[in-house]
């Protein structure tokens, strides 16, 4: 391609733009294209390749296929607990009651779930769960999903094809990562970006845009997550105006893998301990059985016996405290590796093979057992697995409306991670696949009801000049190398703000990002344009700087310790805290952190729990109304 | 810690030559660490497509040493001690650039195959199927796209005229997949294996299975079956009439 073409920009148009192919955003597609709009779908990867992939437990919807007292109350107040009562509440109700439609669905679009005996879809066990709810493949659920949106997709582009439509009512167009969002009079109009493969910059204009770009894990070092995660749509919806919540909480997953050092952070799935795993120190001990908070001593079990007893007799025996929600079970290995008690690589052991059989290990965790053979020489039906916590999940991102999930920004959704608010301060396992169907689905509905009733935008000139020009600077740039700076970002986020925090060293983490900056802004890119990683990465720093900032400006500001924001110097939950959000917003390039109100629960929804455990979270004038309401 | 000598194959449609890199190994790394230091501290501009580094996206596939594998799930001590290490782009699609090939053959082809049917007398939350019966299917489900199977598959690696007519072992599990899933309405997938997807080209060397970092039985399982069940039900007059009165052609065998 000459030059002359390649600084041509190509020019599209839709009524509803998605911005991420992973779970949430091609739900919304599928969405928005039934009600007729015309989609376009960006992909970062190739099409199927998005993180979705690798989760592996399964998607909690309370259809009640193993246990029929399951619905989806209980549900509500499980993801609620979990999350510590930061949860928007209203997405917590919505999600649990539309998730078992969104999996049902997901059958008429060829998914195969395991079945039950009765031929219904399986649901597993899962820490925070009061029952078994998760719909699972195995242990490669997040496959099926994308599997299965994937080829509606392409069921929905033949349908087009069939009725005489062009290409042009349903694209995916991979290998495309947006670098900016276009806004006029504070709605959006748009987007630029570059196709990976040739460098060559791409211009689309729609009235309505879906972020669904996932999180932020690549700014840590230790991560299961995949490189695509750079905080992209955070830093998109924040430059455009819109508002981010709760970045200070951070799902460190209990179990990665921390042996050999090449595989340090990669997912060992929480089905293994729903399977019956249990984790040990090095002394031998269980130790999980320490570490029970107060407000689950009501739900588990406090000894080994009662604990084995639950899998075959959970109506009449407390859950084990391996199942605890994952930031109690990741603090409680920290504690334990402290203390000297763990195993030679920092980790703990993670033994499943003393307590089943080999077959039914390899036909439960078959993806467990090949990573564990092909990668660590570890085979998982003879040997414990060495498991420590790894950055998994950010709960922060867009603030949304409930119902519609649009962000502050007129014509501008978020879905699925890159979106906030639902999980509170520590999400369920099992609940991001349910949350991305459910806010996906309701994103591109609403999305293109947006559409239909605006103008198709006009993009100038002058904007796209500018956002090719910012685009191209790192070629321009005489300082350092994107790698070097990445590696520096990730050390900062893994020394300073990771699973325990300090409000020295988070200050600490304030000066040395700061002193980032230039170097960041200075980044260089050398090479040409097609299929450039470095130049990739170059544009990707400044998302992943910004939502570090933010996530540590409010990590600094909040001193209590809930959920996956864990305080060294201020332990504890402090019910006055429960009541904030912290809402970071660009302020002049800055970011800047304002407190507002969670909203409140709604009198039955208080009524679904006890007031004693209400109490727990809660100041009384919070939960006093519903005592009468105890029946 | 050792240095290892990479070669690496860079360039791009217009052509291209290996490029050398003394590296540094580490205990337990993969193929795709190396590269991954090879582009933080020699060629920052070294194109090679990855996702998640843990074997379940199938992103990085690219051949080495000749075998085509996925970069992320080659452990660095499968090869001898001094052995050089030489990597190359998969050779049955055209190269984007250094590592990366355009897989759009795949894409494409996916295009053109019909999709799940679903069956008209049942609403969601409706569907009743047995294990037993899902993990024929769910067999060809674990596929994760890494295309190697496509890209050592002998009918196409060197026969870019066979590319228009026959869709590969990527699609032939798809319509096994489909054609073994209870609830498919569809009675024609085998049908269109052999009309549309050219599986008689397949001679059932199985390279393919060979390859499949999924461990998926795409020939026995899923392409013998077909090509069985086609032949079975093309030139058995009973089996014809059977199809004609059966739904999905579900016969007593």
């Amino acid at each position: 391609m000459s030059d002359n073409d390649l600084n041509d920009v190509e020019h599209l148009a839709c009524d509803v733009l998605v911005i991420g192919a992973g779970g949430a955003g091609l739900r919304a597609a599928v969405e928005a294209r039934l009600a007729g709009k015309t989609v376009i779908v960006i992909s970062k990867s190739l099409f199927g390749k998005a993180h979705t992939v690798m989760a592996e437990g399964g998607a909690a919807a309370a259809m009640g296929n193993v246990n029929a007292n399951d619905n989806w109350q209980v549900h509500f107040r499980d993801t609620m607990r979990g999350g510590k009562f930061l949860n928007n509440y209203r997405m917590a109700e919505l999600h649990a009651q539309e998730a078992p439609d969104r999996i049902w669905e997901l059958e008429t679009y060829g998914a195969l779930f395991d079945r039950t005996a009765d031929g219904k879809i399986s649901q597993r066990n899962f820490g925070g769960h009061e029952y078994p709810r998760l719909a699972h493949v195995g242990d490669r659920t997040g496959l099926e999903l994308i599997r299965t949106l994937q080829q509606k997709l392409v069921s929905l582009q033949q349908d087009d094809e069939a009725a005489g439509e062009g290409d042009a009512k349903l694209q995916v167009i991979d290998e495309t990562t947006i670098t900016e969002l276009f806004i006029e009079q504070g709605r959006v109009k748009g987007a630029f970006g570059y196709r990976r493969g040739t460098g060559r910059f791409m211009a689309v204009a729609a009235p309505a845009v879906v972020l669904a770009t996932g999180g932020i894990g690549r700014s840590f070092k230790v991560t299961s997550n995949s490189w695509e995660y750079t905080g992209d749509g955070h830093a998109l919806a924040l430059r455009a105006g819109a508002s981010l919540i709760n970045m200070e909480f951070i799902q460190f997953h209990p179990t990665g893998m921390v042996w050999p050092p090449s595989v340090r952070g990669i997912l060992v799935t929480e089905s293994v301990r729903g399977d019956g795993g249990v984790l040990k120190n090095s002394e031998g001990k269980r130790f999980m059985f320490d570490y029970i908070p107060e407000v689950f001593k009501a739900q588990y079990a406090d000894n080994p016996e009662e604990g084995d007893r639950w899998y075959t007799d959970p109506d009449h025996n407390r859950r084990p405290p391996e199942l605890l929600p994952r930031d109690e079970v990741a603090r409680a290995i920290n504690s334990e590796v402290k203390a000297g008690r763990g195993t030679e690589h920092g980790g703990v052991f993670l033994d499943i093979a003393s307590r089943r059989s080999a077959e039914y290990i390899t036909e439960r965790l078959p993806s467990m057992y090949h990573q564990f053979k092909e990668l660590a020489d570890v085979d998982i039906t003879s040997e414990p697995m060495e498991v420590g916590p790894t950055c998994h999940y950010i709960m922060g991102g867009i603030e949304v409306d409930p119902e519609t999930a649009s962000s502050k920004v007129t014509g501008l959704y978020a879905a699925g991670e890159v979106s906030g608010g639902m999980h509170g301060s520590n999400r369920l396992g099992g609940n991001s696949l349910s949350d991305l169907l459910v806010f996906g689905k309701r994103a591109g509905e609403f999305a293109a009801e947006h559409a239909t009733a605006s103008e198709p935008p006009k993009l100038r000139d002058e904007e796209i000049a500018a956002a090719q020009a910012e685009a191209l600077r790192p070629f321009g740039n005489d300082g350092e190398n994107p790698y070097e700076l990445q590696a520096a970002l990730q050390a900062i986020n893994g020394r300073l703000v990771g699973i325990i925090r300090r409000a020295p060293e988070l200050e600490e983490a304030l000066r040395e990002l700061e002193a980032l900056k230039p170097r960041i802004d200075n980044v260089t890119a050398v090479g040409g344009r097609a299929y450039n990683p470095g130049w990739h990465l170059a544009l990707d720093l400044r998302n992943m700087f910004v939502c570090s900032v933010a996530t540590a400006k409010a990590a600094l500001e909040r001193d209590e310790s809930r959920g996956g924001h864990t305080r060294e110097d201020a332990p504890g939950m402090d019910p006055e805290w429960r009541r904030v959000n912290l809402v970071a917003t660009l302020d002049g390039g800055e970011v800047s952190l304002a407190r507002q109100d969670v909203p409140a629960m709604t009198p039955e929804l208080l009524g679904l729990f006890d007031t004693s455990e209400l109490a727990k979270y809660m100041t009384p004038e919070e939960y006093g109304p519903t005592e009468a309401e105890d029946a | 810690m050792s240095t290892r000598t990479f070669r690496v194959w860079r360039g791009d449609a217009d052509g291209g030559d290996f490029a050398e890199f003394d590296v540094a190994v580490n205990e337990g790394e993969v193929v795709l660490d190396v590269v991954h230091r090879i582009q933080a501290e020699q060629a920052p501009d070294l194109a090679v497509r990855w996702n998640c580094k843990a074997g379940k996206c199938g992103s990085c596939s690219a051949e080495v040493n000749g075998m085509p594998r996925l970069m992320c799930m080659t452990r660095m001590n499968v090869f001898e001690e001094g052995e050089p290490v030489t990597i190359t782009p998969l050779r049955t699609f055209p190269v984007v650039r250094d590592l990366v090939t355009d897989v759009s053959f795949n894409y494409e082809k996916a295009r053109q195959m019909p999709q799940f049917a679903p069956p008209a007398d049942l609403k969601p939350g409706e569907y009743r199927m047995q294990q037993v019966d899902v993990e024929r299917s769910q067999e060809f489900r674990k596929c994760i796209e890494c295309f190697l199977c496509q890209n050592t598959c002998h009918v196409v690696r060197d026969h870019e005229e066979n590319k228009p007519p026959f869709s590969g072992p990527r699609l032939f599990i798809r319509a096994a997949e489909l054609d073994m899933h209870p609830l498919d309405a569809r009675d024609d997938r085998r049908e269109a294996a052999q009309d549309e997807q050219g599986l008689g080209y397949c001679n059932i060397t199985k390279c393919c299975t060979e390859v499949c970092p999924e461990h998926i039985k795409i020939t026995d399982n899923a392409i013998i079956p077909m090509k069985e069940r086609v032949a079975g039900d093309r030139y058995d007059p009973l089996v014809w009439l059977g199809r004609k009165i059966f739904r999905k052609g579900k016969t007593s065998a």
